[in-house]
């Protein structure tokens, strides 16, 4: 079973982030579960949703405190919360920044960990250029593809089709590429340095 | 269709495929999004014919229900918590008329304090209330269970309560086959009402009665919940006929066969108790599963039956009777009357608290050696519990009860996660 945390503001998107996540899982044919951290959605107030991703039926109920793979929205949280509280020491971490993580002064977050799990990516920019509204869902889930090959990029763009339609839905779909493209592209920088 | 879908968006299909003639609806969550998906889908014209009646609260939802189901309409409502609380006096009246309404309820703490997380002392407040109540363990299971209770409910002309876990299974997006139109037709005929109020023949439903026919009346309603026994089980052979799975029922065991130790509990808690239990197992405890679907009638002798064999047991509730303990646990104790096994009870998760696997590990391991109180806490915070019990003996004016809690675990607002 692989579990992702996606930490966001109320307003971003979180808990769509992960249903479209786990409609790409399920486009598959996984099994898959999304769901939030239950609460009185406040913009701009710290929200958790969760996602599972297996080839069989998923029965555990509790919220993912172990995580494979963190998505974080939105930078600013670092500030306020845990994040990356039970990570697990192979996990991803996914960041919505246009800065490094040196220049966030998280470089010691990869210590004992695989550095090139670590990715950040300007998914708000993109958002704003592709869809003209910063909800960095759709670029984030896409970035994710390429950063751990869990799912791949045309499910994600299944999803989007599922979720949106018409410019909304080629927005967003340009967005997930470019996001896609973008990463795949650091990655291959990483393993080349 | 196989789909990927919200637990509640899945229910108002199910719902709508049972085509109810009146729904009513007033918010509350969890249970909202069933009833927002119904009105889309009746406004849309997809559900036909259907009257969707926006009123004024839960009261009014269970008023309104009692007199279209009273007047031959299939009659579906939804609510929680509160809501279910506030309905009170108009669910007792559907239950003792023998209307056949189907309600879910998307289960959530009862205030106060006030708190809009998930466990089960809404439904089994209503325990008593002359309804049936089955517990769904996944979204699958609520789907069906549904498409069940209308058949259940109209058999025997008596009121349902689909419970499902609010939030969890609510606002949980998993995988659900939604069945077709043509299967539910075929498993569910229309409505035709043991009574009904009708103009052309007209009758009176809900005569004063006294104490010469009470408790005759009284005592119809205990017996239909008894042929209940029967009929459940049969309803979910023919639905496993029908849409090909196994859904419903009064129990279900999981890994029983050599059992020392069974935990029992109801609704979606139960996969997580069956991954705990596949975990135990694979180390070689002789651990297994009792799930309870069928709360209301309480299938004492199946209960009996599945604990027979182990060596004692655990009743794992989200409820709790205050002064008592377990609520589940008291009837359970009560199937098993006279075999001189040890129960004991847990209780977990009230007001949404997460019920994580660890704390089930040890739980149950610590029943396996009979190590347990009679009554367990699951994952109280006994530090804070005592710190409020050492300031009530300081201090004669120690002030809220909640407010002290909050403050001395340092928190300004409910926390989400």
């Amino acid at each position: 079973m692989f579990q992702i945390r996606i930490h966001g503001r109320g307003g971003q998107g979180v808990v769509t982030a992960t249903e479209m996540l786990s409609v790409a899982a399920f486009e598959e044919g996984r099994h898959a579960q999304a769901f939030p951290s239950f609460g009185s959605e406040r913009t701009g107030a710290p929200v958790v949703a969760f996602c599972r991703i297996d080839d069989k039926d998923i029965r555990l109920r509790e919220p993912i405190m172990e995580p494979d793979a963190l998505i974080i929205q939105d930078p600013t949280l670092l500030h306020q919360i845990d994040v990356f509280a039970g990570l697990k020491p192979d996990g991803y971490v996914l960041l919505n920044t246009h800065h490094s993580f040196d220049a966030l002064g998280l470089g010691d977050l990869f210590k004992g960990r695989k550095a090139e799990r670590f990715c950040t990516l300007p998914a708000t920019q993109l958002a704003l250029k592709h869809i003209g509204r910063p909800i960095p869902n759709a670029p984030l889930l896409a970035g994710f593809a390429a950063l751990s090959d869990i799912i791949k990029l045309e499910s994600v763009v299944k999803a989007i089709n599922k979720k949106f339609s018409g410019k909304v839905a080629d927005g967003n779909v340009a967005a997930a590429t470019e996001a896609y493209n973008i990463v795949k592209e650091k990655m291959k920088e990483f393993a080349d340095a | 269709m196989l789909k990927q879908t919200e637990g509640s968006k899945a229910v108002a299909e199910a719902v709508a495929l049972c085509r109810p003639e009146v729904i009513c609806a007033y918010p509350i969550s969890p249970q909202t999004h069933i009833v927002e998906a119904l009105g889309e889908m009746v406004k849309a014209g997809e559900l036909t014919p259907c009257e969707f009646i926006n009123v004024e609260s839960e009261f009014a939802a269970m008023s309104v229900a009692i007199g279209s189901s009273a007047a031959g309409a299939r009659s579906y409502t939804a609510t929680a918590s509160q809501g279910l609380l506030f309905m009170v006096e108009a669910v007792y009246n559907a239950s003792g008329l023998g209307l056949p309404i189907v309600m879910t309820v998307a289960n959530r703490a009862i205030g106060a304090p006030i708190n809009i997380w998930n466990d089960h002392s809404d439904s089994l407040s209503q325990r008593d209330s002359g309804w049936m109540q089955l517990f769904a363990e996944t979204n699958q299971e609520a789907v069906d269970l549904h498409i069940q209770a209308f058949r259940l409910a109209e058999e025997l002309s008596m009121p349902v309560m689909v419970c499902m876990d609010g939030f969890i299974l609510t606002h949980a997006f998993e995988r659900v086959d939604i069945p077709s139109q043509e299967q539910v037709d075929a498993y569910l005929p229309p409505f035709d009402p043991r009574q009904v109020l009708d103009p052309k023949e007209p009758i009176s439903i809900g005569a004063m009665v006294g104490p010469e026919a009470f408790m005759e009346v009284k005592y119809l309603a205990h017996a239909k919940q008894m042929q209940a026994l029967e009929l459940i089980p049969q309803l979910a052979a023919e639905f496993k006929q029908t849409f090909g799975r196994d859904s419903g029922g009064l129990v279900r065991t999981y890994r029983a066969d050599d059992a020392e130790t069974m935990i029992v509990a109801m609704g979606s808690v139960l996969g997580t108790i069956k991954d705990v239990v596949d975990e135990m197992r694979a180390e070689g405890h002789k651990i297994g599963v009792l799930g309870i679907i069928s709360y209301r009638p309480f299938p004492l002798a199946q209960v009996r039956a599945a604990l027979l064999n182990c060596k004692r047991f655990v009743v794992l509730e989200k409820s709790l009777a205050v002064g008592m303990g377990g609520i589940v646990a008291t009837d359970v104790r009560m199937a098993v009357t006279g075999t001189g096994l040890r129960g004991f009870t847990a209780i977990a998760g009230l007001g949404g608290r997460s019920i994580p696997k660890a704390s089930l590990h040890k739980l149950f391991r610590q029943a396996e050696k009979e190590e347990l109180e009679p009554v367990t806490f699951v994952d109280l915070d006994w530090d804070a519990v005592n710190k409020q019990l050492e300031r009530e003996r300081q201090n004669r004016h120690s002030g809220p009860i909640a407010e002290n809690i909050l403050h001395d675990k340092g928190i300004v607002s409910a926390k989400f996660g």
